[in-house]
């Protein structure tokens, strides 16, 4: 189990302890919190699971896929630290980090 | 017989739009009782993976299920999973299901989905004949997975191209069989047609098109081979047949709704009953955009129409007007779809189908884009999204042009 928090981007904080091996965005949708939408179901077809990861995380993290890379690159709220979070497994590694989420999917 | 419960909100079909109306109707503060029917033994789960990673077997039944099952019990909703609803009577606002329940409610969501179209020839009902359309279907293709083993697919459409596509990497000799003239006629322009049927027969497997199946060939029971009529027998150990799908409207019809290609509703997915909504594949609903009505076959349009009902039943205004999108995978190819491609006047090609496995083609209609299927390219994919919802009228050559970047495509 690693611990990860997720924050709406009213500010309110969620954090989980998530089984390794599923993504972020499986644990934010299976723990219904509010703001990542993932309507593809982490296909990396829609684009519905931003979030913004702080820059001391990014080298944790595995590089982007170019699929991933140029639809965040598309996406209405995108910014430099943009991830789609089903791109993202969680492990150990990512114990404590803490993800921003987007004011809408859409 | 009356289950004693306060009535509530009873939402048919256990499926991604129900899903999706239980969080959004928590979401939009509704605290009463919430009954879902399904006719499936699992939770609500989704069913695209269910042609792609989940029957290559790459995820498993938690990675596909939508919330846990104890969410439900957490969310004070009823889950009645195996059972079906035999009859609405909208005028005592009741439910019946088909175990002799009653079940009173305030408002109904019907969210029944859709069927798999059954193909109506001799052997049909033979072993070894399957559909994909729910997990169990899946577990029954699989138990077939054995290297060496043969699948002839019925149907050349995303659904028989997917399962081609991961029967295939398992090491199973697959042919494809399409009664059109190329495979995904109903759906996508020739040049989208010849570059999947490149691909597939790259790969191994046999596409023949123009070729009807008149019959299934049997022994002992089990299916040995399909009969296209001609004369000519394909042998196999498993059939799949994938040849579209069925609205589940029967119980909207027989309770006296509207019903006109899928159960009619209107932007906010209301019903012709005052508190009955319906919403996903059984729906025919507007589309602002298209300036028409649509029947789709979508995740987005279950879980968008899902989060439109639950407002609606809510009382509040959250009308559903979207370009629609799909999605494929095979082998390592991802095609998006966005908008709708019927009617287009002119296909526009940025790419290299015949030889590359990265494209895209845009369909305009009188030079307004109005649908892209692009292949492993999300940046036609995504920016085309934008520019359809605004009816944008293009150049077709500065669609064609790979050195112009796609953000820039728009301007004169």
């Amino acid at each position: 189990m690693t611990k990860v928090t997720f924050i709406e981007h009213n500010g309110k904080e969620h954090t989980l302890d998530v089984a390794d091996g599923l993504t972020l965005m499986e644990a934010a949708t299976k723990a219904l919190i509010p703001g990542i939408d993932a309507d593809c179901g982490g296909a990396c077809a829609c684009a519905t699971c931003m979030v913004f990861v702080p820059a001391e995380w990014e080298s944790k993290l595995a590089a982007k896929e170019p699929m991933e890379e140029t639809m965040l690159e598309f996406c209405e709220h995108s910014a430099e630290n943009s991830r789609l979070s089903c791109q993202i497994k969680v492990s150990p590694a990512l114990e404590g980090i803490r993800v921003t989420m987007p004011e809408s999917q859409h | 017989m009356s289950t004693g419960e306060e009535a509530g909100i009873v939402i048919i079909g256990a499926g991604q739009a129900a899903s999706q109306a239980v969080v959004s109707l928590r979401a939009e503060g509704y605290e009463g009782r919430i009954t879902l029917i399904g006719d499936e033994a699992e939770p609500p789960y989704q069913r695209p993976p269910l042609s792609k990673k989940f029957l290559a077997g790459e995820i498993g039944f938690d990675r596909v299920e939508l919330k846990p099952a104890e969410f439900y019990a957490g969310a004070n909703c009823a889950l009645m999973l195996s059972t079906r609803v035999s009859a609405i009577d909208a005028a005592a606002k009741t439910v019946a299901t088909s175990d002799g329940k009653l079940i009173p409610y305030t408002k109904l969501l019907i969210a029944t989905g859709s069927r798999v179209r059954e193909i109506n020839v001799p052997g049909f009902d033979l072993e070894g004949v399957h559909y994909l359309r729910s997990v169990g279907d899946v577990h029954d293709i699989q138990s077939h997975f054995k290297a060496g083993a043969k699948l002839v697919v019925v149907g050349g459409g995303y659904i028989g191209l997917e399962v081609a596509a991961v029967a295939k990497k398992n090491g199973i000799a697959v042919t494809v069989l399409e009664t059109a003239d190329r495979v995904l006629a109903r759906v996508v322009d020739p040049i989208v047609s010849k570059f999947y049927e490149r691909i597939h027969r790259a790969a191994g497997v046999v596409i023949e098109t123009g070729v009807t199946v008149v019959g299934f060939e049997g022994k002992d029971g089990k299916v040995t081979g399909v009969d296209s009529g001609d004369g000519k027998i394909f042998p196999c150990d498993f059939v799949v047949v994938g040849i579209g799908i069925i609205p589940n409207t029967e119980l909207a019809v027989n309770a006296g709704i509207t019903v006109d290609n899928g159960i009619v509703v209107d932007e906010m997915t209301r019903t012709s009953d005052e508190n009955i909504f319906a919403a996903g594949d059984c729906t025919n609903h507007p589309n602002g955009i298209f300036d028409r009505r649509l029947r789709l076959e979508s995740v987005q349009n279950a879980i968008e129409q899902g989060k439109t009902a639950a407002a609606a039943m809510m009382g509040k205004d959250k009308p559903y007007n979207q370009v629609p999108w799909f999605w494929s995978d095979q082998y390592d190819l991802k095609l998006q779809i966005a908008g709708l491609s019927q009617g287009y006047t002119q296909a526009v090609t940025r790419g290299h189908p015949e030889t590359d496995n990265n494209f895209a083609v845009f369909y305009l209609k009188d030079g307004v884009l109005i649908a892209v299927d692009a292949v492993n390219r999300p940046p036609e994919f995504m920016m085309s999204k934008l520019l359809i919802a605004q009816h944008a009228k293009l150049d077709p050559a500065r669609l064609a042009d790979e050195s112009i970047n796609m953000k820039e495509v728009a301007k004169a």
